[in-house]
């Protein structure tokens, strides 16, 4: 089976008693699908979404079993930087050193993409998502908007395999979020990316996403095919 | 500031004004070629003062200062940044216990580092066969054996307090672990890795009992070289002028880094995550050299002080009871411990008792407060060696020369920041508001501080008071120029003994070293254990 194929998940935090966040989780998703992932806060649907992207184990020691896999190969054992998959987190965690371009180029750096082409990359991706002349802005002269823009603009950049997106507009008012979350669906849907977005808010899975898949205690509930 | 006010901010500032302003004027008038205050002929001569400047040995001194500095921080960083990581960023088992085993060199006093250096170095030391004895590597090492722990608290702390999701943001964008390491943990590790080697450096600058020791008569820097030329030479004109330089010099890294000569104590760690079987050999290989400077000179300091004519025995430690056989020592070892005892109680109780004044003047955040803290803080920009220099210029030919009251004097003025650092916090946490609220239920101001001010301040005046008692303990650097001969502190009797030789003194050194160090670690684990944990931000500095 191709695409993202996510098999028997757990993700187990440590403790006395340990807590179990994602409870043996099964979900695929279509090349160029957009999921939202929703539910009540503490449902496990960000922990579900760090499990996948491999970032469990590097936020809070997580234990994650199960398998995930992109076009049919394990990438359960990949490090995280070989996956491809992009994440956006729910506070940006731009880099506070860097100036908003060198954050979207920053991936692009790692691959030692040129720098001529890193540049237009870059230029590209500020139109993409309308902050055209952002480039040499220090990170914290940004809006909350506008932070959140940098950071999917980040994430696109080095063209990810997946993209996840975890609770990207929760940091922000209410009037902004609803127009960030119809641009970021335009931005992901020309940009031909496979997608999973976290929200709490069925408004705004509706806006951003073509199916919508509700957790609860560490489950899937319903929407699950 | 209110006339009652600015009667209770005199003690403090007289005190200050007394041990380390006037003396250090001293000091400037004696090195630009004055012979004293007001006396006849007191005129500049800034040509004698240009003559001891450029002499080679002074100008040796320099380079010797700046190059042994440069080296200690450097070996303090490249141990340090690699333990830093292992123990703050990774959580397994003995961690925590390793991090608080690897704070103890820092609060250990000077001379017993210089001692345990010495027994590991020393031609008839274990490590003898490296011929490092009297040679800068062994200075350096020195250095780094209590710096490295300056380096972990600063860098380590700020490690910890890294949000992994940063790491995990660059990870998800294609960055290795390396590419993480240098692109996104550096550059937000360098404002700490910056302070800590700017802190380091200072140390190392001004590290008095270590290069004394370990340097012999062969190397020596600005801050030894003052004590050459006063008791070898007993030129009082060039070692004033050296101390001058040494002004300039700390002054100058202060202003230049923004240094100040004091490190947060607190060690704790909240971050961190687990540490994975993979990592065990990098965990090693990052925290074993730290562990082994620490722990092999430590090691031999014990051995040695048990080491005998004939094999092993307390019989090093019998011997600081009794008198010394030799012109090595006028008093027993023992009356040297109990001459530390009285006179760090003293310090500890006039250091609280002004600190607590200062404290309560800063809580009231008035500007004359502000300017009181400053002066307060003045004597952690200048050498303990040019603050003891200093007071010995300035009083040995008055009634208070040869005092013993000198000693605690001078140790008050290195603990004095200090206490008052412990204590400051918890001062400006009390709410203005409750004083009002017992000022309105009829408290007048002495009740009020009584009921409100003094509640909040007594835990950490105790921490404080541990503080100023250990860190006068272990005060050599201005000590070793007040304390007369025929009434040696615990560190200037250790000195003595050091340089004495034949295996009984230098037995007897090794013991009394151990004696010390016990001391001084037991007062800060008693405070320790005394100070509710989350209370305090505590601060330690002013090494000599």
């Amino acid at each position: 089976m191709s695409d993202l194929d996510v098999a028997g998940l757990s993700v187990v935090y440590p403790g006395s008693p340990p807590v179990t966040a994602v409870d043996d989780v099964s979900l695929h998703v279509a090349r160029g699908e957009i999921v939202a992932l929703t539910g009540p806060s503490g449902c496990g649907k960000s922990s579900l979404l760090a499990g996948i992207v491999g970032v469990a184990a590097e936020q809070g020691s997580a234990r994650v079993t199960g398998t995930v896999t992109w076009d049919g190969e394990d990438v359960t054992a990949m490090p995280v930087h070989r996956r491809g998959f992009g994440l956006v987190f729910q506070d940006g965690q731009l880099f506070e050193h860097l100036d908003v371009a060198a954050n979207i180029g920053f991936g692009l750096r790692m691959a030692r993409v040129p720098r001529d082409e890193r540049e237009a990359r870059v230029a590209a991706l500020l139109e993409t998502v309308a902050l055209q002349g952002y480039g040499a802005r220090r990170v914290d002269e940004l809006s909350g908007g506008q932070r959140q823009r940098v950071a999917l603009a980040r994430s696109l950049a080095p063209g990810p395999r997946l993209l996840a997106l975890d609770e990207p507009l929760s940091s922000l008012d209410a009037e902004l979020r609803a127009s960030l979350a119809v641009e970021i669906r335009r931005i992901l849907t020309e940009a031909g990316a496979t997608a999973i977005v976290v929200t709490h808010d069925l408004a705004e899975a509706e806006a951003m996403a073509d199916r919508l898949v509700r957790m609860d205690a560490g489950r899937l509930v319903a929407g699950e095919a | 500031m209110r006339p009652a006010r600015l009667l209770l901010a005199l003690a403090p500032a007289a005190f200050v004004a007394a041990f380390a302003l006037y003396p250090v004027g001293v000091v400037l008038v004696r090195g630009l070629g004055g012979d004293g205050l007001g006396g006849e002929g007191s005129g500049l001569d800034l040509a004698g003062t240009l003559a001891v400047l450029t002499e080679p040995r002074t100008l040796r001194a320099m380079w010797t200062t700046v190059y042994l500095s440069l080296a200690g921080t450097a070996v303090s960083l490249l141990l340090g940044l690699p333990a830093a990581w292992a123990l703050y960023r990774l959580r397994w088992p003995g961690a925590r216990t390793l991090r608080s085993v690897l704070s103890v060199p820092f609060v250990l006093p000077t001379i017993v580092v210089a001692a345990a250096f010495t027994a590991l170095l020393g031609s008839s030391g274990p490590m003898g066969w490296l011929g490092w004895d009297q040679s800068p590597a062994a200075i350096v090492a020195a250095l780094a054996f209590y710096n490295v722990s300056v380096v972990l608290r600063v860098v380590g702390t700020a490690w910890a307090g890294i949000d992994p999701r940063r790491e995990a943001a660059a990870a998800t964008l294609g960055a290795s672990n390396w590419q993480v390491l240098r692109n996104v943990t550096l550059p937000a590790l360098l404002p700490a890795i910056r302070s800590a080697a700017a802190v380091t450096f200072l140390f190392c600058a001004t590290s008095y009992g270590v290069v004394l020791v370990l340097g012999g008569s062969r190397i020596a820097t600005i801050e030894t070289e003052i004590a050459l030329q006063l008791t070898l030479f007993l030129d009082l004109r060039a070692a004033a002028v050296l101390a001058i330089v040494q002004l300039v010099f700390v002054g100058a890294v202060i202003a230049l880094t923004g240094a100040g000569r004091t490190v947060g104590l607190s060690a704790a760690a909240t971050g961190g995550r687990r540490a994975r079987a993979a990592q065990t050999p990098a965990i090693l290989a990052a925290t074993l050299p730290a562990v082994a400077l620490f722990a092999v000179p430590a090691i031999a300091l014990v051995e040695r002080s048990l080491r005998t004519a004939d094999g092993h025995s307390l019989a090093n430690f019998a011997g600081l009871l009794a008198q010394p056989e030799r012109a090595a020592l006028a008093v027993p070892v023992g009356q040297a411990i109990l001459n530390s005892l009285a006179a760090g109680a003293v310090a500890a109780a006039l250091a609280v008792g002004l600190g607590l004044l200062v404290v309560t003047l800063l809580a009231h955040q008035s500007r004359g407060a502000r300017a009181l803290d400053g002066i307060v803080a003045l004597p952690l920009g200048v050498s303990a060696v040019v603050i003891g220099i200093g007071v010995l210029l300035a009083y040995s030919a008055t009634a208070l020369g040869g005092s013993w009251w000198l000693v605690p004097a001078v140790q008050t003025l290195v603990a004095l920041p200090l206490a008052v650092r412990a204590m400051a916090p918890a001062a400006r946490a009390v709410s203005p508001r409750a004083r009002a609220a017992a000022a309105s239920l009829g408290a007048g101001p002495w009740r009020v501080w009584r009921h409100v001010d003094w509640p909040a301040l007594r835990a950490p005046a105790g921490v404080a008071a541990a503080f100023a008692f250990a860190v006068s303990l272990g005060e050599f650097g201005a000590t070793s120029f007040v304390a007369r001969p025929d009434a040696p502190t615990l560190t200037t009797a250790i000195y003595r003994l050091l340089g004495r030789p034949g295996i009984e003194s230098v037995g007897q050194a090794f013991a009394a070293s151990v004696v010390l160090a016990v001391m001084v670690a037991a007062v800060m684990m008693v405070s320790e254990r005394a100070a509710s944990a989350r209370a305090l931000e505590r601060e330690w500095g002013g090494r000599a």
